[in-house]
């Protein structure tokens, strides 16, 4: 606490802090103003190519948009317009290979991250080794990943498929998933997983209907960027379903997908294919987000929304 | 958990060398048992290889409220935590010695710990209600999530324990609103209830007010006197003047030892040994 505040030096201290203080609240707002000019700066730079994107991809795209697009398997190439069909098998292969990747990936990824973040014990050697190659796995480059779904699907099965396509993208979501569900759960606080010990609840129902649940908006952010990610992958897919301009026949049949679709109708020198080309791309754009409020939709449905975590 | 003291150590050490130890020359074979609802031997506890507890012996009858006080860190909290074997629950955390409630020694290796979370309940700190929850799942949650069905029944107790936590006049019109959404007084009652719903036969709580303001706490306080007609009570506290309204008995720990024991009037007016006398006006602590 303060000393002496009554002696001669302290007036001199005193009037010293003073000056020094009004000197810095001088340039404490230059500074102020500055660094929020400088973070503006920053998002608009973050903004402009993405909105860029997004208004070049409308513009061209949606014209594209037809129930013709829609409904109707790719044409003969370089037909006319009217004979040039849609990529409906895309739409469907794309929605029929990321839902069957999330039916794999998102269970393990969700019980992977719970392992992690509930009961794993402390800095064991089994949890240590988990994040370190779940971390590998994050940045592994999306094709070698297309490599490994090629080896050991596609070669065992004798044909490129749908599974070896789901097989591969699910492996890029889980470790995404991973991550995200031990981090939300770690966030939930000791003291709620406590209540629920001292109510003689188990362990394991803590953990699924207690700490999973007042964590489910967190996790959820987690799957539908892990979503997003595999949606829009190509690499993988061309050595694993590698596109067909049929519908879903079996799981062991090749089968198309929107980003695949993409690239063939980019690489045509026809402008009818570039013009689809964009609509697909905007139809990516639309289902990723579509996905993404219908899932949000699905899982608060019913209470309400989480406040908990800013306690 | 354990805090470091700021008083003078030297004087500590020396006054520590004074008290006694506790006195284990009383009788608690089988004819004392019925006497008391809580009765503890010999309990060692550590963090590590931190001794936090040391060789506690007390006996808690029945239908009263034990205050537990002491300074920061003496190890009151790691104490109720041991009576429902919450405490094992940290990690590193570690306890040795017989704790008997009816007459289960809940220490006993074919004891089941959840079983026993089960029968003695627990307030903590600070009021914790399910976040995702409503009012109503709060106080049903014990029943519901150990498989009890029966909705009738589920309402009934909801109803019977929001009653017994003194909260049920002021939400039984929101039974569906979040339970974080109450007031933190009311959140501590609902806690308070969600204990109570398991129909417990003791219940602990740790510093249940230090959370609230005076007129929630008030509140509390009045609770622990209505409860105490069904329910044995053990609450730690920092509040003194708390120890002296609400309990019937007080237990003074001190770095881990429990200094004394006995009615609160006694420990109050009348203290025994100098530390807690010490203590109890304030001199340290």
């Amino acid at each position: 606490m303060r000393k002496n505040t009554t002696g001669p030096d302290s007036v001199d201290n005193k009037q010293k802090i003073h000056d020094i203080m009004s000197r810095y609240s001088h340039r404490r707002k230059i500074v102020d103003k500055m660094v929020s000019i400088f973070s503006i700066a920053c998002v608009l730079a973050a903004i402009i190519p993405l909105g860029s994107i997004l208004l070049e991809v409308i513009k061209n795209g949606a014209s594209a948009i037809s129930i013709q697009l829609l409904t109707q398997q790719p044409g003969a190439i370089g037909a006319t317009l009217e004979d040039s069909g849609g990529i409906a098998p895309a739409i469907q292969g794309t929605l029929i290979v990321v839902g069957l990747a999330s039916a794999i990936g998102v269970p393990i990824g969700i019980l992977a991250g719970i392992y992690l973040s509930e009961f794993a014990p402390g800095n064991g050697l089994l949890p240590s080794a988990v994040r370190l190659f779940n971390d590998v796995l994050t940045g592994l480059p999306s094709v070698v990943i297309g490599i490994v779904g090629y080896i050991t699907i596609v070669l065992a099965i004798g044909s490129f498929s749908v599974l070896a396509g789901a097989f591969s993208l699910s492996i890029i979501m889980i470790p995404i998933v991973v991550r995200i569900t031990e981090e939300t759960l770690k966030i939930v606080p000791n003291s709620i997983r406590e209540a629920g010990y001292s109510l003689g609840i188990s362990r394991w129902k803590i953990t699924l209907f207690v700490v999973l649940k007042s964590a489910k908006s967190g996790v959820l952010t987690g799957i539908v960027l892990a979503i997003s990610r595999i949606a829009g992958e190509t690499a993988p897919l061309i050595m694993t379903i590698l596109g067909t301009s049929l519908f879903f026949t079996s799981f062991d049949k090749p089968i198309d997908a929107l980003p695949l679709r993409i690239w063939r109708l980019a690489s045509q020198p026809y402008d009818t294919a570039h013009s689809q080309g964009w609509g697909a791309a905007l139809l990516l754009i639309i289902i990723v987000l579509m996905a993404s409020v219908v899932l949000r939709l699905l899982v608060q449905r019913k209470g309400f929304r989480v406040k908990a975590l800013q306690v | 958990m354990i805090c470091g003291l700021t008083a003078d150590e030297a004087i500590h050490d020396r006054l520590l060398k004074e008290v006694e130890p506790v006195k284990k020359d009383r009788d608690h074979d089988q004819q004392v048992l019925p006497k008391y609802k809580v009765s503890i031997r010999n309990l060692d506890g550590w963090f590590g290889t931190k001794q936090v507890l040391k060789n506690i012996n007390l006996d808690i009858k029945p239908n009263v409220a034990t205050a537990i006080i002491g300074p920061s860190g003496c190890g009151k909290t790691t104490l109720i935590r041991c009576l429902n074997r919450m405490h094992e629950m940290t990690p590193g955390a570690t306890a040795k010695g017989h704790v008997v409630i009816d007459d289960i020694n809940i220490y006993d290796k074919a004891v089941d710990p959840v079983i026993i979370k089960r029968r003695v309940g627990m307030v903590f700190q600070k009021p914790n209600p399910f976040p995702t929850m409503s009012v109503y799942d709060n106080a049903a949650a014990g029943l519901k999530l150990n498989g009890i069905k029966d909705k009738r029944l589920i309402n009934d107790i909801v109803e019977e324990s929001l009653k017994g936590a003194a909260l049920w006049d002021e939400v039984k019109n929101e039974l569906d609103k979040p339970g974080m959404g109450l007031s933190g007084g009311q959140q501590q009652r609902l806690c308070i209830a969600r204990a109570l719903a398991m129909q417990p036969e003791v219940l602990l709580m740790d510093e249940p007010t230090s959370a609230l303001d005076p007129i929630a706490s008030s509140k509390i306080e009045d609770l622990v006197h209505e409860l105490k007609k069904d329910l044995t009570i053990i609450t730690v506290t920092h509040n003194m003047t708390q120890a002296a309204r609400v309990s019937d008995y007080t237990a003074f720990m001190y770095l881990g030892e429990l200094i004394e024991y006995g009615p609160t009037n006694q420990i109050f007016k009348n203290p025994q040994k100098e530390l807690t006398e010490r203590y109890i006006s304030g001199k340290f602590g």
